[in-house]
């Protein structure tokens, strides 16, 4: 018995490849009930032998109520779910989904104070509603972001933040890329570290409201460097996913 | 069931495997990490376990004197509501049983008990969930310390409801006759979180 939160039928409508590896899959989902900006869902595949598995993803479009969701899905090498996703659901198949969950890694366009939002590859996704739902609020509030990537090839949604950015309504974006740098890059490059949160991010004085996603290390030694530089670890919202790096 | 389409999954797990791993999860060999904040880190000195019966301080143990309580070895599979569940993990550290005991209670209370922990985390249990040796305020993980980012010095370990039960950086339990939700069950997460019932969030089951 799922009594909140019921499983439902969703079906692929659109598909559009954001990079190599990443892909965003819109879902009609009849009796959504709308979501928050940051929250998730699971989702449940079965097999035709019965053989169930569940896994859960950011939403990436915007808050409210809105019955079409989008999920941004990256391939995890030997993943099970995710090369489905990628593979093998073609426009018009159907999933089970429910939701939405969380109600913590969330922000509202009614929040007071600016945003900090910080993102390493795929952790963009939940960032990208917070980012989407303060654009369709036509919120002004002042938001940096500071998103790390690999290479330049594999930066998600990259005209949209270029796009949102253009609108000149306080909305700042800094790209760095970690790996492959190509000649003429006007970015950052390297590992967000202290020097680069504190050039790019909000002073703690200024109270930002701060949201960290994406593979757990970058996360983890991102939280560290914002507490050692000031920001209250209860203004500090993370969001984890993948290995933790540990031989454990 | 809704079968989905070109789905197959991958080579299933033996009977044996299958019979541990809760509906929803799937058997991962890596050791995640959920947390809502920033790792906190508390230094040995400064750390302490309080012990608390109706707002009333029963017994206060510094790291000397935890450790010196009498320590069991546990070997459990632990269950993560984001999915993983990660078999035969060897921990070390306190049952709640010896430290009631420690703190003279001769009988465990009825009712409840809240976790407090460093960061402002906070956890809720039926106090049935914690004695008869199935919980732990662990300090030891595969025979070592527990690092920081697992929840060192100390975690709760509560093997038999999802792990975010068993809460890191455990500082206080209070024994309460109320029960009252914690962080993540105030914010869409089951009271109880039994992941054999499948208790993820709130209204399951």
């Amino acid at each position: 018995m799922n009594g909140l939160l019921p499983w439902l039928l969703a079906t692929a409508s659109q598909l559009h490849e954001e990079t190599a590896d990443v892909k965003t899959i819109t879902f009609d989902v009849p009796g959504w009930r709308g979501h928050l900006a940051g929250q998730h869902v699971d989702i449940r595949v079965t097999a035709e032998d019965g053989y169930v598995a569940q896994r859960s993803y950011s939403v990436a479009s915007s808050a409210g109520p809105d019955p079409r969701i989008q999920l941004t899905v990256e391939r995890v090498e030997d993943g099970e779910v995710s090369p489905f996703l990628l593979d093998e659901l073609r426009v018009g198949d159907s999933i089970e989904l429910r939701g939405p969950i969380g109600g913590y890694f969330i922000w509202s366009p009614g929040t007071a104070g600016p945003l900090m939002l910080i993102a390493g590859g795929s952790g963009i996704a939940p960032l990208m509603s917070m980012l989407r739902t303060r654009a369709t609020a036509s919120s002004r509030a002042p938001v940096r972001l500071l998103y790390s990537s690999r290479s330049e090839r594999r930066i998600i949604y990259r005209r949209e933040l270029d796009r949102l950015q253009g609108a000149g309504d306080g909305f700042v974006v800094t790209h760095t890329l970690t790996r492959e740098v190509p000649g003429g890059w006007m970015g950052e490059r390297g590992r967000i570290g202290r020097a680069m949160l504190t050039q790019r991010g909000f002073a703690p004085s200024e109270r930002p409201h701060v949201f960290v996603c994406g593979p757990t290390p970058f996360v983890d030694v991102i939280a560290d460097h914002l507490v050692a530089i000031g920001h209250a670890g209860s203004s500090i919202r993370t969001e984890r996913f993948g290995p933790t790096g540990e031989s454990k | 069931m809704h079968i989905t389409r070109g789905f197959k999954g991958r080579a299933r797990a033996d009977a044996a495997t299958r019979d541990r791993v809760p509906p929803g999860q799937y058997v991962t060999s890596d050791f995640p990490v959920l947390t809502a904040g920033p790792t906190q880190h508390t230094a040995l000195d400064d750390w302490t376990l309080s012990l608390q019966l109706g707002g009333k301080l029963l017994a206060t143990w510094d790291w000397k004197e935890f450790e010196a309580l009498p320590q069991t070895e546990l070997k459990s599979d632990i269950h993560c509501v984001t999915k993983w569940s990660k078999l035969d993990t060897r921990w070390r550290g306190v049952t709640i049983d010896d430290l009631l005991e420690a703190a003279g209670i001769a009988e465990s209370p009825a009712g409840f008990v809240m976790a407090h922990c460093d960061g402002g985390y906070s956890t809720n249990y039926a106090i049935a969930d914690l004695i008869d040796r199935r919980a732990m305020v662990a300090t030891h993980y595969e025979g070592s310390p527990l690092p920081a980012s697992h929840g060192g010095p100390a975690r709760m370990l509560v093997p038999h409801l999802y792990f975010w039960k068993s809460a890191k950086w455990v500082r206080r339990l209070a024994f309460k006759e109320q029960d009252a939700p914690g962080f993540w069950e105030s914010l869409g997460y089951h009271i109880r979180g039994d992941p054999w019932r499948e208790q993820r969030y709130a209204g399951d089951e």
